[in-house]
């Protein structure tokens, strides 16, 4: 698990336009782990796939295989297999000789290819299905096929370029657990490129959360999750509330003029911080007993909680409560040191994590404008 | 309703012009010419000129296949251009079109004849003249050269539709660029070949001028026979049995040439999507 297979080092690709798409790539993929890129669209994350595919070089920096050089190998020569987005299946060959394509490119035997095929085909639940053209599959279908014709290869790495992008979100959630367990059975190592942040969570063993052409940064999920090292990342993942704080001294943060107990050390003595606070953790008490007192501005109901917007001095949080808090009323919050994290400054800082503008408010935001042309 | 009405101004061109005529062809071509009886007479005298149908049939193919090995990689080079080249290059391709075919046709007599400009410039080098006119090549070249843009443009337009990301599904498998050739890019352009063949063997099968200025006798083509029955044999029948005759191998061998695509067929609209 701990062997390294690939290694990317200071990568950068500038496309002839002089648009800069990666800068100074360096990341580390071990052998049969399941690592994601994750990013939103334009982040580089297709773009470092395609360079380790054989498809892109490298403006500059290297690309390690086995620790082996392999900048100059073309994609045919690559221990590597793709799925394509949109799967890019061969129209004019039915399903048995899209798996087959590469065993037959290998040349090998035809008996040997038979078995490889039907074994294949097995794994994704697709025995039957031989014989069928390819625009007679579903969209599920070709996924498998897809997968089929590039596992069949025995690669080391498999790449997946949002494979389940196209498929409804019921077929999308059963493909997760099938291709995790495909990776498991089969000893694979997968990078898998998406920009669904579930997704990356449900599936991988480690998570590479990319924008603007860089690694913000890599960990398990739960890292990423719990331990964002900046504000895009933890607003990329998941919900959070984001606030200007200040790091008094060790385990002390203050923000909205108040100081608050929290578990992160080893900052500058009144450096300026973000203050990241999950909207799951909160946890609301009455105005009396509240760390903070703010007005319900809007909920909605979202099947397991409430998302409720409070407004706290004009900052506008999200909270994630099962408890319905009526709007117009008065709420107190209590913030325990754990529900706390704290991060460095970035370019990111103050870009996101208020909740301001979050959708239910576009009407009251709207009128607001309207009301100020009104004025002038 | 509306979209039927739209197509009558065609289905009245159609019935004068198509079904009419193509009914009097058959008229003629089983009647005697004199007395204007139904007689087996013209279609039982076509076995005599058996050898200049097939003369005919395998010209035009011969030319529809060096078109084909011409053509294909044009249309190949032509598609992985810029759009603007490619722009530009496939106006160079149609502009021969835009010249009347009877001068492209003299213009290669002209080039080949005996005192033409290749023979002349040979004399001056101090070497024998070539026998270039008259020939089956000649009438060849001259097939080629008025056809060659019915090959490439349908060619291109499928070679065009061909997804990026299917070839690089086959390099991902393993396929060197001349695998991705053969077993990617070739299969997909097969609808294309097919529509290139039948472009230029259709008209290539029945035309008449060609041979005539680059042929000689013993290059006649049935295109020829047939012009000249109404011409100076006046015997409109026999033209019409040649016709309907001409018209029907044409149908046999188009017909067989899709059966190698019917497969194939499919692909096409695929690669459109």
């Amino acid at each position: 698990m701990s062997e390294e297979l690939i290694r990317l080092t200071n990568l950068t690709m500038t496309f002839e336009d002089g648009v800069t798409v990666l800068d100074g790539i360096n990341l580390d993929i071990k052998n049969k782990e399941f690592l994601t890129l994750l990013g939103p669209s334009g982040c580089g994350k297709t773009t470092t796939l395609r360079i380790i595919g054989g498809f892109l070089s490298p403006t500059s920096g290297d690309v390690f295989f086995n620790g082996k050089r392999i900048n100059d190998v073309p994609a045919y020569q690559r221990k590597i297999n793709t799925v394509f987005q949109r799967y890019a299946l061969f129209p004019h060959l039915d399903v048995y000789d899209n798996i087959a394509f590469g065993l037959r490119i290998a040349k090998l035997p035809e008996r040997e290819i038979d078995e490889r095929v039907t074994e294949m085909l097995e794994i994704v639940s697709l025995r039957g299905f031989e014989n069928r053209k390819i625009t007679s599959l579903s969209g599920g279908q070709q996924q498998r096929v897809a997968i089929a014709r590039a596992l069949v290869n025995r690669p080391q790495v498999l790449l997946l370029d949002e494979p389940l992008g196209a498929l409804d979100l019921r077929l999308r959630k059963d493909m997760q657990n099938e291709l995790k367990n495909i990776q498991q059975r089969m000893g694979i190592t997968f990078i898998y490129v998406t920009h669904d942040q579930e997704e990356a969570l449900t599936m991988s063993d480690t998570i590479v959360v990319m924008d603007k052409g860089k690694i913000q940064q890599i960990g398990r999920p739960e890292d990423i999750y719990n331990e964002p090292q900046n504000a895009f990342v933890a607003d990329f993942i998941g919900e959070s509330n984001i606030l200007d704080g200040v790091m008094l001294d060790d385990y002390v943060v203050r923000f909205f003029g108040r100081k608050f107990q929290c578990v992160d050390k080893g900052f500058e003595k009144n450096e300026p911080v973000d203050v990241v606070i999950r909207p799951e953790d909160i946890d609301i008490v009455p105005p009396e007993q509240g760390h903070l007192i703010g007005t319900v501005t809007s909920v909605t109901f979202k099947g397991v909680h409430y998302d409720t917007i409070v407004d706290f001095k004009g900052f506008k949080w999200l909270i994630q409560t099962t408890d319905y808090c009526p709007v117009d009323s008065t709420i107190g919050i209590r913030l325990n040191p754990e529900d706390i994290h704290i991060m460095h400054k970035s370019e990111y800082s103050g870009l996101y994590g208020d909740y301001s503008s979050y959708s239910a408010e576009y009407d009251e935001i709207a009128d607001c404008s309207e009301d100020d042309a009104n004025e002038e | 309703m509306k979209n039927k009405l739209l197509a009558c101004p065609y289905i009245v061109w159609m019935v004068l012009f198509t079904i009419i005529p193509l009914g009097i062809v058959f008229y003629y071509a089983f009647t005697d010419s004199g007395t204007g009886a139904f007689t087996l007479a013209n279609m039982a005298s076509m076995g005599s000129y058996l050898p200049i149908f097939l003369r005919s049939i395998w010209l035009s193919l011969f030319s529809a296949l060096i078109c084909l090995l011409i053509g294909y990689p044009v249309a190949y080079f032509i598609a992985q251009c810029k759009p603007s080249t490619q722009r530009l290059l496939e106006l160079l391709i149609m502009l021969p079109m835009c010249m009347s075919f009877l001068l492209r046709t003299l213009a290669w007599v002209s080039m080949l004849e005996d005192t033409g400009i290749i023979n002349t410039f040979l004399r001056h080098l101090g070497l024998a003249p070539l026998p270039l006119i008259r020939t089956n090549g000649a009438v060849i070249l001259g097939m080629v050269y008025n056809y060659l843009p019915y090959m490439i443009l349908p060619l291109y337009s499928v070679i065009m539709k061909i997804d990026n990301r299917l070839l690089e599904a086959a390099r991902d498998l393993g396929c060197t660029p001349v695998n991705t050739f053969t077993k990617v890019i070739l299969p997909l352009s097969a609808p294309g070949i097919l529509s290139g063949l039948t472009m230029v063997f259709v008209p290539a099968v029945s035309t008449f001028y060609i041979s005539q200025k680059l042929g000689s006798t013993g290059t006649t083509l049935i295109g020829d026979v047939i012009e000249s029955q109404f011409k100076t044999a006046y015997n409109p029948n026999l033209g019409a049995a040649m016709s309907l005759v001409l018209m029907i191998l044409i149908f046999i061998c188009v017909s067989i040439m899709n059966r190698f695509g019917e497969s194939e067929e499919e692909t096409e609209v695929i690669a459109k999507v």
